[in-house]
């Protein structure tokens, strides 16, 4: 039997989903809303900061952004298929570097919180 | 070498052919939408890890024009996949009910947490 990467891949893919799917609306409400200038309690700085400080929201911050970002790459890697890019060994390269450099970068900021 | 292997002719018109699969493409698409707003976060932390100033400057970033309508575009895409995911739910979990069981968990975290997160 040949050995498959698939649910290496597909695992992040569909916990994100299920992650985002819970969650993401939510949280866009809440940078809207920073964005109409009514700014919720949690993203002042002294309460975020706090947040992101502890190593818990540290970690919530981290399993959310690199699982939204899985999924994101996965996701689109199948619909450049669908739309007729056949490049996709090279697609997949690009857009999972992509995940795990910007999951990297949020694991890097937070480590200066 | 005088191998010429078949090249099935690619393209994306098929997406046109049935409304069936231009939601399927839109849900797919939902993907653009909730990736950049992660991006976006990982841009949040990055001015949150610079300081106050940094973080009161990515607050006003955010009442620019182009944001307010990429937040209110992304809403409509994350509202999408919600509703696409719950639905595709019974698939993965064979269980009576399951859809309506994640549609009341996602009401119920939204708000938990838009009231944790001190909206009123």
């Amino acid at each position: 039997m040949t050995k498959s990467n698939k649910p290496i891949v597909w695992g992040p893919f569909a916990a994100g989903g299920t992650l985002t799917a819970f969650l993401t609306p939510a949280l866009i409400v809440l940078t809207l809303l920073a964005g109409l200038g009514q700014v919720p309690e949690a993203l002042s700085y002294e309460h975020l900061h706090a947040f992101a400080a502890h190593w818990l929201g540290k970690a919530a911050l981290v399993v959310v952004i690199g699982l939204s970002l899985w999924s994101a790459a996965h996701r689109f890697r199948i619909t450049a298929y669908d739309l007729g890019v056949r490049a996709d060994a090279l697609v997949a390269a690009l857009v999972y570097a992509g995940a795990l450099a910007g999951t990297g970068a949020a694991v890097l900021y937070l480590l200066r919180i | 070498m005088s191998r010429k292997p078949y090249a099935r002719e690619i393209s994306s018109e098929w997406i046109f052919r049935h409304p069936r699969y231009l939601r399927y493409m839109v849900r797919e698409f939902s993907c653009l939408f909730i990736g950049g707003y992660a991006l976006l976060m990982v841009v949040g932390l990055k001015r949150l890890a610079e300081g106050p100033a940094a973080w009161e400057g990515f607050l006003q970033a955010l009442q620019a024009p182009a944001s307010i309508a990429f937040h209110f575009v992304a809403l409509a895409f994350s509202l999408y996949h919600s509703v696409t995911w719950f639905n595709l739910t019974p698939k993965a979990i064979p269980l009576p009910f399951i859809s309506a069981a994640h549609y009341a968990g996602w009401v119920a975290l939204s708000i938990a947490l838009l009231w944790m997160a001190g909206v009123s």
